[in-house]
């Protein structure tokens, strides 16, 4: 058993650790290193508490943890890299729900340490955190009862609103919006009453305050992210980690545990700061996203002229010859048709050829901040040909092809050009500028959003009908 | 109605109004067309290849004028030519109305209608119809074709075994039609070419045919789009300017060709003699203007002349004719466009609506009166070009006074949140017990430390970023870690589900993470 004392250094040492872990992420080369400062951090922080003064069950800990940690294993190893954002959002839902349980623990044990404290029975042999709740003051232990309602709330909606998501991003649950009637009302009736269970559990109301504060908070979660659209995912992704870190620093308050507060802290700002870098690419309010307030348009869209003119592998092939800077704007499509290795091999051959190829990569193309490029990364297309939108937004211009594939809203010009258009505003990327555009698209369809784009009616553009992956792996050997 | 083209009669003209091809459409439109013989020997096309057409071909110019019902030409009517014109009949052809008002009358005193071929207003309707421009292609693509014939060396940069050659380097100065289309023969021909042009916004047609455009910094820039896509005189002040860059351009230029026109004036004179003189021997000018005085102090019409100093100046204004049989087929195909529009059922019966925008302001002399010059068309010649915002490149003085305001700004939003946010801290430590606050100093350190660190992550590891914090958000494991010893078995039970799918959330975020990580690689 170690000593108090030695668990709070280690735990110094698991925050810092932690810090420069993230911190570590700020280029590729470094990034390699920084998970290895988040695994030791966790190790760490793990073996330390483990080991520390009045932790007991091993017998049900050790089994759990290797359990878990083979089931995790496995999970990464068979996870294919487009389905990325399900994972992520799969596992936020786990912190959710163990919040939820630790927060009732957390209130179980409570009572039970005042019951022990008032018949007198003698405190010895408790688990570490009743021997913290048994030195609390009655002012600590009403603080500690809002920790805990913070805690499972937080912790619920994580938990519901992870699991739509996932379904959503997984395509067992349809991308469109879903509204109970009632909308937002129901919401916030469930909100108010939750406020109201809580006034009453700190007044003295039993356990099944937290019962069913939790079920509230599960229904909220739930009705919340069934309300955003599937083009919101990588916002609601990120909101959802950011969530899921603030149930962590909430049981951390309640266990009186820094470590978990500070590493909850750091989960929840950064999820925080990626959904406002999120929000801001796509020019959308946070509030509004959060609400699903998509597809409220001021006015009606302008209408288009033209048609979609469309064009066979060959023609393309041609184009791609002459050119000699070509930019690929991947999107969620090329995720959904494993394009990116065909894409790989197409960009392999056109480099090879001598052409200046290039990736415009928009910050919300797919489901997940930063999903295209690792798509890319794993189809080994070296990131330093790979550029986001303010790199490349400028060098269109002067582009003889551009390919797009698979995205739609992020190249829509009615962003910029149609006060009227539901995205108006939000920064895209400017493919129509050059000088001829390409399309990988499977049908005449609307994006995710159900926006029309004028893009595919721009004389410069040529659709090519079918799928991502099909229409590439033809092109490749028509490319000399 | 009978169409009816005469051999032209001016000196040197080689064109010719009527092709077979055109008259071939024009017979659809239900007329018959009459040529004089011997009208397109010089452009090309002999009076065989007209009958095979269908065309009537007419012995005498007399015979034609007596018969045609819209007699169509190239150049302007001599007074031979006016005198032939009877009550009725139409004439079609170039007639320069402003500086021809003697002939204008002796027409209207004939009873004639006179439709001016450059007359035609640049509205996009009209651009099937508008000679000048299709005249004027023709002459900017010449103009090149007779430098590169009076200039000594190619046009292409190379280097080859017997020695390197520089590429000439072309100045056009008027990037209209003709420029434009001189621009893109240099350019093509491997020439390193500049532009120059009074109208800044055509800046980006030069660029765009692949000439370098020579920008000029004056504050009053005229606007040409008012002036229908014509150029308007300058002022002195600006003249003097644009001469200045003409002087430092003209001893590294090999060819001048100069296209500046102003409508009805003389042209401006641009090139002057000094520049002349400053140019290296061998040089090329071709002046295009030569025909309305010459942008270039030596023009001298028609002529090709060599300076002292071995500059070449070519002065010729028959630059279409020179191509003539090209040029009557645009020619034609612009008069056919014409009668399309004179003859709306297709029926072979001129109307004549002076509704019509273009045939309105193509129309000088009708029923007996003058109608030049015409009311401004309904359309306008061609939208205006928005206003150019030039962002004004503020002064050392205003960007410190900005910074210092938003300086001042950010420190004051600063300070009210520390103030905010200390006002809350107090209120809470009112009520919270002195543990709490200690926890939540941690708490609001690492808020912060995980701000500033955030902010540096790039872009493109978003998503490991993601995997990376949900892997840490696993640490609730601590929470069931030190609950599991718990003597309660329900809190046991939760605690060790706890752990279980914490670890998953721990294994899985690291492992996942990695893999992506290993992917990313330099080319």
């Amino acid at each position: 058993m170690l000593q108090h004392e030695f668990v709070s250094a280690a735990a110094i040492a698991a925050s810092v650790l932690f810090i420069l872990s993230l911190g570590g992420l700020s280029n590729q080369e470094k990034a390699k290193r920084a998970v290895w400062y988040g695994i030791v951090g966790m190790a760490v922080a793990v073996a330390f508490t483990a080991l520390g003064p009045n932790i007991g069950g091993f017998g049900w800990l050790i089994p759990m943890m290797l359990i878990g940690a083979a089931i995790g294993a496995w999970l990464a190893r068979k996870v294919e890299m487009t389905e990325m954002p399900q994972l992520v959002a799969a596992l936020h839902s786990f912190v959710g729900l163990a919040a939820v349980f630790i927060g009732w623990n957390a209130d179980m044990e409570r009572t039970r340490v005042l019951a022990m404290q008032q018949s007198g029975i003698a405190l010895d042999g408790l688990s570490a955190f009743a021997t913290t709740l048994a030195s609390k003051t009655p002012a600590e232990l009403t603080f500690l009862q809002v920790e805990v309602v913070l805690g499972v709330f937080i912790g619920a909606v994580t938990f519901t609103g992870s699991v739509v998501a996932f379904g959503k991003l997984a395509g067992k649950i349809g991308g469109k919006p879903h509204k109970l009637p009632g909308g937002h009302a129901l919401n916030a009736g469930a909100a108010a009453l939750s406020l109201l269970l809580a006034i009453l559990y700190l007044n003295g109301a039993g356990f099944w305050t937290l019962l069913i504060l939790a079920a509230l908070a599960f229904f909220i979660g739930w009705h919340l992210i069934m309300g955003i659209g599937g083009a919101d995912m990588p916002v609601v992704v990120s909101m959802l980690n950011s969530y899921s870190g603030w149930a962590a620093a909430a049981i951390g308050f309640t266990l009186s545990n820094d470590l978990l507060i500070v590493t909850g802290a750091l989960v929840g700002s950064s999820g925080a700061i990626l959904s406002y870098i999120m929000c801001k690419a796509m020019n959308r309010n946070f509030v509004s996203v959060i609400l699903g307030g998509f597809g409220a348009t001021q006015g009606p869209a302008a209408e288009i002229e033209g048609e979609q003119v469309s064009i066979d592998t060959n023609g393309v092939a041609g184009a791609l010859n002459d050119a000699d800077s070509v930019i690929i704007v991947p999107g969620y499509g090329m995720a959904v048709a494993q394009a990116q290795n065909a894409v790989s091999d197409l960009v392999r051959k056109l480099r090879a050829a001598g052409k200046n190829v290039r990736f415009g990569i928009h910050p919300v193309a797919g489901r997940l901040p930063g999903h295209m490029n690792v798509l890319l990364a794993e189809a080994r297309v070296p990131y330093d040909i790979v550029l986001e939108m303010d790199e490349i937004n400028d060098d269109f211009a002067d582009t003889d092809v551009v390919i797009v594939i698979g995205s739609n809203d992020i190249v829509n010009p009615a962003a910029q050009e149609d006060p009227a258009s539901p995205i108006a505003g939000m920064p895209v990327l400017k493919v129509w500028e050059a000088k001829q555009v390409f399309v990988c698209k499977r049908g005449q369809g609307t994006g995710y959003s159900g926006i029309e784009n004028p893009l595919f009616f721009k004389e410069n553009t040529r659709m090519l009908y079918g799928d991502a992956r099909a229409s590439i792996d033809a092109l490749v050997p028509l490319i000399d | 109605m009978k169409i009816g083209a005469p051999k032209e009669i001016a000196k040197g003209e080689a064109r010719v109004a009527l092709t077979p091809e055109s008259a071939q459409q024009i017979q659809k439109l239900g007329h018959e067309c009459l040529i004089e013989s011997g009208a397109g020997v010089a452009a090309g096309f002999d009076d065989a290849v007209y009958s095979e057409a269908g065309v009537e071909v007419v012995e005498s110019a007399d015979a034609l004028w007596q018969t045609a019902d819209v007699v169509i030409k190239v150049r302007e009517p001599d007074e031979e030519e006016a005198e032939r014109l009877h009550e009725g009949q139409t004439l079609i052809s170039f007639f320069w109305p402003a500086q021809n008002e003697e002939m204008l009358e002796r027409c209207k005193a004939k009873g004639a209608t006179v439709v001016a071929m450059d007359m035609v207003p640049r509205i996009s309707r009209a651009q099937k119809m508008d000679a000048l421009s299709s005249t004027a292609n023709i002459a900017g693509y010449r103009a090149v074709i007779e430098a590169g014939n009076q200039f000594g060396r190619f046009f292409t940069g190379q280097v080859t075994a017997a020695g390197k050659v520089p590429p000439a380097k072309v100045l056009v100065i008027g990037a209209g039609v003709a420029g434009l289309a001189a621009i893109g023969t240099a350019t093509s021909l491997g020439a390193v070419v500049r532009a120059f042009d009074v109208r800044p916004e055509v800046a980006e047609q030069i660029e765009s045919m692949g000439a370098e455009f020579l920008f000029l910094d004056f504050e009053d820039s005229q606007d040409g789009s008012a002036s229908g896509g014509y150029a308007a005189p300058s002022s002195p002040e600006f003249r003097e300017k644009q001469l200045a860059l003409f002087r430092e351009q003209a001893p590294d230029i090999d060819i001048v060709i100069t296209t500046a026109l102003i409508p009805g004036k003389p042209a401006p004179k641009l090139w002057l003699e000094d520049m002349v003189a400053a140019m290296k021997p061998g040089s090329v000018i071709v002046d295009l203007a030569a025909e309305k005085g010459g942008n270039c102090d030596l023009t001298v019409a028609d002529e090709r002349i060599a300076t002292a100093n071995g500059v070449i100046v070519v002065g010729y204004t028959d630059f279409p004719s020179r191509m003539a049989t090209q040029a009557s087929l645009l020619y034609a195909t612009n008069i056919r466009h014409m009668l399309t529009d004179l003859t709306p059922q297709k029926d072979g019966v001129i109307v004549h609506d002076m509704e019509d925008d273009v045939i309105r302001g193509a129309t000088v002399t009708h029923a007996g009166e003058i109608t030049f010059p015409p009311p401004p068309p309904k359309v306008k010649a061609i939208g205006a070009s928005k206003p150019k915002e030039k962002p004004r490149e503020p002064t050392p003085e205003e960007k410190r006074a900005a910074e210092h305001a938003a300086f001042v700004a950010q420190t004051k939003r600063q300070v009210g949140l520390l103030a905010a946010g200390g006002v809350l801290m107090w209120l809470l430590g009112l009520v919270a017990p002195a543990s709490f606050m200690q926890h939540f100093i941690v708490f609001a350190l690492a808020c912060f430390v995980g701000f500033q660190v955030i902010w540096n992550v790039s872009h493109s590891l978003h998503t490991p970023l993601m995997a990376v914090t949900n892997a840490i958000s696993g640490i609730v494991i601590l929470g069931a870690i030190l609950q599991i010893g718990s003597g309660s078995w329900l809190v046991g039970l939760l605690a060790g589900i706890s752990v279980l799918i914490a670890s998953i959330n721990i294994v899985g975020g690291f492992l996942v993470t990695r893999r992506m990580l290993a992917m990313f690689q330099k080319s």
